[in-house]
């Protein structure tokens, strides 16, 4: 794990409340704007940033990270350009772990020893890559932990305790639960059937486990946080953003703000999640 | 002749992880892997079950029409005056084409794993059909994805989907065509993993797809083989058949892999041309990514985006190609070249008017790099091309462009 990520989930815990992970797109609408996202993110509360990469071909997302992405392609935005957004966040805030979440043919494409090159240069601390299952470890898994990147993998609710000790290995950071079968986007589940889930999953690791797709409301993010480790929100900041634009798909003087009040309502979630927990 | 030991087979594919070299392999999200394992699971059950086998020859022979002619083109043949050229006739096959082979041998798996829903991505509509007409027979409801695009120009099986009782929809990302569909059947299926069976329409896909469905097709290669030995006591020199994904290419080819006197070629749709971007010439003019489950040969840009291909016909509009092509392109086996629209639309004709049969857009492709090499070729030599479909579903399209009014 990176010094940075283990502090972080660490300082979090003393603090006696679940993470708040963050994702927005990179380049959506634009490099610049999404730049000023980044920044704000910590400043309204977010512990942990997932930063998007564009792909053509989004299998696992619903249409409002589809659209986020066609977006922040159109905008011309590429690998290294969201490598370099990462590397600018770095040069001022040396203490949120990032997250680089996505697609592995870009990363393919880059070339696995020169993007983790990059990476690190970049302050990357872990990746989240959707279509590359444990049996598919040797392409970036394995070399990725090797250069000491945490390589953050997706548990579901069809990874059965047959599969997940597998899903575990090469697993580091923290565990990032998918609170249902579905794409991103869908609706949030009964969070009790959460509860559980993250339970099974603590009797089988050590590491954090991390909550997301379809948390939406401070609301959510207090019930998530009462059973999990930290709560990922990932559409409603990616709607928010698309809901502040032109027509056109412009940002306007909205935009940063309205994610940074949309940020500062999760992190007050978070902040009561075990205060309500412990009532 | 004593028949050594074959050390180095062209069959051999794929390992256990589902490689083809560095193709192939389950790129897919942690969701669909315990399924896909399911999958193989019952597959591999499924290959040693005689029943199972039993019931896919019963299937073949009474419901698809099999085995399906060869038929020598005598007077296309003739015309072209070299080499004899043999047709295996797909697209007399219940549904017009191929694509009801593979159809078959899934929708029993779906079965014998108790899924209750089949969903399937289609281009030109053919493979579409053939899972709403297999649904129906098995009492199962059916979702199928085709871009919007495809909607509009393949809109006669499109009518055919819904009155077999499937659902259409439409899916409109993208340039609305085959990979935005199966992007579209790839978010149904994680989001309805326990009910529901996605049936691939071609051998693309995470393994064990590419093999399955090459297992499916290979029928047509089988058969060919024991008819052109009955018609001319020996092997073709050349077989030809077009690829999108590469279902009915890798099902004539595959039988004839460790042949060593039989050249093989497969052809891609070349579009407008090479030069720009209005091609699907995934292996010619792409380079090797991944893509819907596997590493194999695609079209795409310098950052690892994908392109949108364009083909005339449908069913070839897709900017990558199943990974079993990907190897034999890259060990050598197969030869594949690009053909254009123009070329096609040309091939099309030519066996409407010669032969009396309307071919679809997509073996027309093939059948235009028949009518560029059999001139080439001695009169005892000898061509088999897969012809994979029949051209109902284009004559509107085809129509348009020749200016024939309805
Ligand atoms: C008649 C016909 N031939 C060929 C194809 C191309 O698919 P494949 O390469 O899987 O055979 C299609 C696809 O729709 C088709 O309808």
């Amino acid at each position: 794990m990176t010094a940075r990520m283990e502090k972080r989930f660490a300082d979090v815990a003393a603090e006696g409340r679940p993470v708040l992970v963050t994702y927005f797109m990179g380049g959506d609408p634009d490099f610049d704007t999404s730049f000023a996202i980044m920044k704000a993110l910590p400043k309204a509360g977010a512990d942990v940033i997932e930063l998007g990469m564009p792909f053509s071909d989004p299998m696992a997302d619903g249409p409002a990270i589809q659209l986020a992405g066609q977006r922040s392609l159109k905008g011309g935005q590429t690998l290294v350009k969201t490598l370099e957004l990462a590397r600018l966040f770095r040069g001022e805030d040396q203490h949120t772990p990032i997250v680089l979440m996505g697609y592995y043919n870009p990363i393919y494409i880059y070339g696995v020893d020169r993007f983790l090159t990059d990476a690190l240069e970049a302050g990357i601390d872990g990746l989240i890559v959707v279509d590359l299952p444990p049996e598919m470890d040797d392409e970036l898994c394995i070399p990725a932990l090797k250069r000491n990147i945490n390589f953050i993998r997706l548990a579901t609710p069809t990874t059965d305790d047959r599969r997940l000790p597998k899903v575990l290995e090469n697993t580091s950071g923290f565990v990032y639960y998918v609170s249902m079968t579905g794409i991103t986007g869908s609706a949030l589940p009964d969070p009790s059937l959460i509860a559980g889930a993250v339970e099974r999953i603590k009797s089988h690791t050590e590491l954090p486990v991390c909550v997301g797709f379809g948390v939406k409301t401070a609301e959510h993010a207090r019930a998530i946080g009462a059973s999990a480790d930290g709560v990922v929100v990932g559409t409603a900041i990616v709607n928010q953003i698309a809901s502040s634009l032109t027509e056109e798909g412009r940002a306007t003087d909205a935009t940063v703000p309205g994610v940074e009040a949309l940020v500062k309502g999760l992190s007050v979630g978070v902040r009561a999640a075990r205060l309500a927990a412990a009532e | 002749m004593n028949e050594a030991p074959k050390l180095n087979s062209f069959k051999a594919g794929p390992d256990e992880e589902g490689r083809f070299g560095i193709f192939g392999g389950r790129f897919v999200a942690e969701t669909l892997m315990p399924l896909i394992l399911d999958l193989q699971d019952e597959w591999n059950k499924a290959k040693s079950d005689p029943t199972f086998k039993a019931d896919l020859e019963k299937l073949g022979a009474h419901y698809i029409g099999r085995p399906s002619p060869l038929y020598f083109a005598e007077r296309l043949t003739a015309e072209l005056g070299g080499a004899k050229i043999y047709f295996k006739r797909e697209e007399l096959n219940h549904t017009g084409s191929h694509k009801i082979n593979n159809c078959i041998g899934q929708i029993l798996l779906a079965k014998r794993m108790g899924k209750t829903r089949i969903i399937a991505e289609t281009g030109a509509g053919q493979h579409g059909v053939a899972s709403a007409t297999v649904a129906a027979r098995f009492g199962l409801p059916c979702v199928v994805y085709m871009g919007a695009t495809d909607v509009e120009r393949q809109a006669p099986n499109v009518f055919r989907m819904k009155l077999l009782g499937a659902e259409v929809k439409p899916v409109t990302a993208g340039s609305g065509t085959l990979k935005d569909a199966m992007n579209e059947a790839l978010r149904d299926w994680v989001t309805n993993v326990d009910s529901t069976y996605y049936l691939i329409g071609t051998a693309a896909g995470p393994h064990p797809y590419p093999e399955m469905v090459r297992d499916f097709q290979s029928v047509i290669g089988q058969e060919a083989k024991e008819q052109i030995l009955a018609a001319e006591g020996r092997l073709p020199d050349l077989v030809i058949a077009a690829v999108g994904g590469g279902s009915n290419a890798i099902g004539i080819f595959h039988p004839f892999l460790d042949d060593e006197g039989v050249k093989i070629v497969g052809v891609e749709a070349g579009g407008k041309g090479l030069d720009g971007d209005e091609h699907c010439a995934s292996i010619t003019a792409g380079s090797p990514g991944v893509l819907h489950g596997n590493r194999t040969y695609l079209l795409q840009d310098g950052d690892g985006q994908i392109k949108e291909g364009h083909s005339i016909s449908a069913g070839l509009d897709y900017p990558g190609i199943g990974p079993e092509h990907a190897w034999l392109n890259d060990v050598g086996r197969v030869e594949y070249v690009p053909i254009m629209d123009h070329e096609a639309l040309e091939a099309f004709q030519t066996l409407t008017r010669l032969e009396g049969i309307i071919p679809a857009l997509e073996p027309s492709h093939a059948l235009a790099e028949v009518i560029k090499r059999a001139p080439k070729m001695g009169k005892d030599e000898i061509i088999l091309m897969n012809l994979s479909g029949r051209g109902d579903k284009d004559i509107f399209t085809v129509g348009k462009i020749l200016g024939m009014g309805q």
